[in-house]
């Protein structure tokens, strides 16, 4: 079946005619009808402009003139901005908002010659952990119709994992890539801050947030993350190197790799099924030849705290912007103040208000230099504590998720517990560096995925061993069992 | 330390978010539970540690100061609740 190819796959039989890029196209449309009605993965679908995409890359495929995805499906997550096609966030303050402009991303998958299969789900603007956040509908997990594909790139996740689509992008702020891709049972890549453009990307926590890859491979993730990243002048953030480079994915060794395991990321909060997996498959990396150590990192402890002041005062300050004004929708009020606070107050959902209102609260005089300022100083602490670490290791490894995937409103009486599962993703955002999540076992089974970071810049090091690991593990991907 | 329900009204108020009464009270009780982890972050010894606001830090960059075009007016408006004439219509600011 066409929809269950890799898309290295997928792409190797465009090129040599085997299959056409419409046929392909189509074969994912047909899933996508099939099962996304009760997937809900998708905001938005458009087969017209679709087939139309496909039609064009298989012009170029026939003129020669093929790229290494070219002629692939991908799904985007709705917060990236598409031009001409409705982009939500999940959220009713941008139902019906339809950008001018394509974000940097969206140029490059075109440039590229990907085809477009749709916008997919996820918490509102990105703020969540299960995927249960958004506005418009509760993504399930491909793994079991009851559970929650983890977020906040919910419908990215279960997109990818569900064989609706071989390739998606998501965005991850605090582990939004990592964590839906660990529960979904797929790779999820969060590259190095600055190395994939932001523009057009709808701002949460600008210091920390970052367009990543999903894929069913390592090697999938890496080619749409080299079709997408490199130098743009439109993000001042943006860093001037080449764009992620796959030619490291030839060696498939792990051995002398030097694997840190920080304590900190072994203990109670870990659910035993999952420490069990991630150590059966360290011990399987230790009899091919890689070092594991345990050590230290006393920070990541508070990690959570720092992020949840850090990531909210960035993101009041981002969603400012909507006032109902300009654009999405508006509430009537009383003058213009109170059609601004009617429309944010009556179209934000409730975690997106408590996140501004947090924010408001840790930015606001008096308490600046107590949480903000504060938390930017343990932020470099916990950054130095990794960084320290790089010299001597690798990888820095861990659990993606402390538990695997749960029931859909099994956590959501308790805020704090959902929160507090982004303990092991939030240093990357942190500190920068790339992180990758990659399956690495079962637990009750559910998949389990293994965190591997790398040291700032060094994305393409972090694939190759992330290609060697996965060589390495005897499990081999497990599809999820679904229709 | 806790937050009391007339600073969550005022916090509402800074952050431009008309909530009713239950909503107000939700949020002091969600509010409160976080803050109270908030004192975490202080026994961490942070004494000659700069803060870092950035994940990668760049210095000085520059765009080159040349024209380029933007959005059309009509782009720019083409997503606002209300627009008459080029223009987007705003509540009025200005008391007679």
């Amino acid at each position: 079946m066409l929809t269950q190819l890799t898309a290295a796959e997928t792409a190797a039989k465009l090129r040599s005619r085997e299959v056409g890029a419409v046929e392909v196209a189509q074969a994912h449309l047909d899933r996508i009808a099939r099962l996304d009605p009760e997937f809900k993965a998708f905001l938005t679908v458009h087969p017209e402009r679709t087939l139309a995409e496909a039609e064009a890359a298989q012009k170029r495929i026939d003129a020669g003139e093929a790229g290494p995805l070219t002629g692939v499906p991908i799904a985007i997550k709705d917060n990236v901005s598409t031009e001409g096609v409705p982009t939500t966030c999940a959220s009713n303050v941008l139902k019906g908002y339809v950008p001018p402009y394509d974000a940097t991303v969206v140029s490059r998958l075109r440039e590229a010659g990907l085809v477009s299969l749709g916008k997919t789900n996820l918490d509102e603007f990105a703020m969540g952990t299960s995927g249960e956040n958004s506005a418009f509908q509760v993504t399930k997990n491909p793994w079991g119709r009851d559970l929650v594909p983890g977020g906040s790139s919910s419908g990215s996740a279960a997109a990818v994992a569900g064989e609706l689509a071989p390739l998606s992008l998501g965005s991850d702020t605090g582990g939004s890539i990592r964590m839906p891709a660990a529960l979904c049972g797929i790779v999820g890549y969060k590259p190095t801050y600055g190395r994939v453009s932001r523009y057009g990307l709808v701002a949460f926590g600008s210091s920390l947030d970052q367009i990543g890859p999903f894929g069913r491979t390592v090697e999938d993730a890496a080619l749409l993350a080299e079709a997408v990243s490199g130098y743009d002048p439109l993000d001042s953030t943006s860093l001037d190197v080449p764009p992620v480079s796959t030619e490291a994915l030839k060696d498939g060794n792990v051995r002398g790799l030097r694997i840190a395991l920080p304590r900190q990321f072994m203990g109670e909060a870990i659910q035993s099924g999952v420490r069990e997996a991630l150590e059966a498959a360290l011990d399987v990396l230790r009899r091919e030849g890689a070092e594991v150590s345990e050590i230290d990192l006393p920070s990541v402890a508070v990690g959570v705290t720092t992020y949840y002041i850090i990531a909210p005062a960035e993101a009041s300050s981002n969603l400012a912007r909507f006032d109902g004004i300009r654009y999405g929708g508006q509430v009537e009020g009383d003058g213009h103040i109170g059609v601004v606070a009617s429309t944010r107050g009556g179209l934000f959902g409730h975690e997106v208000k408590l996140r501004i209102m947090v924010g408001t609260y840790a930015l606001s005089a008096g308490y600046y230099d107590a949480y903000y300022n504060r938390a930017q100083q343990v932020r470099a602490v916990m950054a130095a504590e990794f960084e320290t670490a790089f010299q001597e290791f690798d990888l820095v490894v861990s659990p993606a998720s402390p538990i695997v995937a749960f029931p859909v409103g099994g956590l959501s009486q308790d805020p704090l517990a959902l929160k507090l599962l982004d303990l092991c993703t939030i240093p990357a955002n942190m500190g920068g560096f790339p992180s990758l999540s990659i399956p690495c076992g079962y637990a009750d089974d559910l998949p389990v995925g293994m965190l591997l970071n790398g040291p700032v810049g060094q994305d393409e090091r972090l694939l190759q061993a992330a290609y060697a690991i996965e060589r390495a593990l005897p499990w081999g991907y497990r599809r999820p069992p679904m229709p | 330390m806790s937050i009391s329900l007339d600073e969550v009204r005022h916090v509402a108020r800074l952050a431009r978010l008309d909530l009713d009464e239950s909503e107000l009270m939700a949020f002091q009780g969600e509010l409160n539970q976080l803050l109270g982890h908030f004192g975490d972050i202080q026994g961490v010894d942070v004494s000659g540690v700069a803060p870092k606001p950035h994940a990668v830090a760049l210095q000085n960059v520059w765009a080159e100061d040349e024209p380029r075009f933007g959005l059309t007016r009509e782009q720019a408006l083409r997503n606002a609740a209300n627009s008459r004439a080029g223009l987007f219509i705003v509540p009025t600011i200005i008391e007679e």
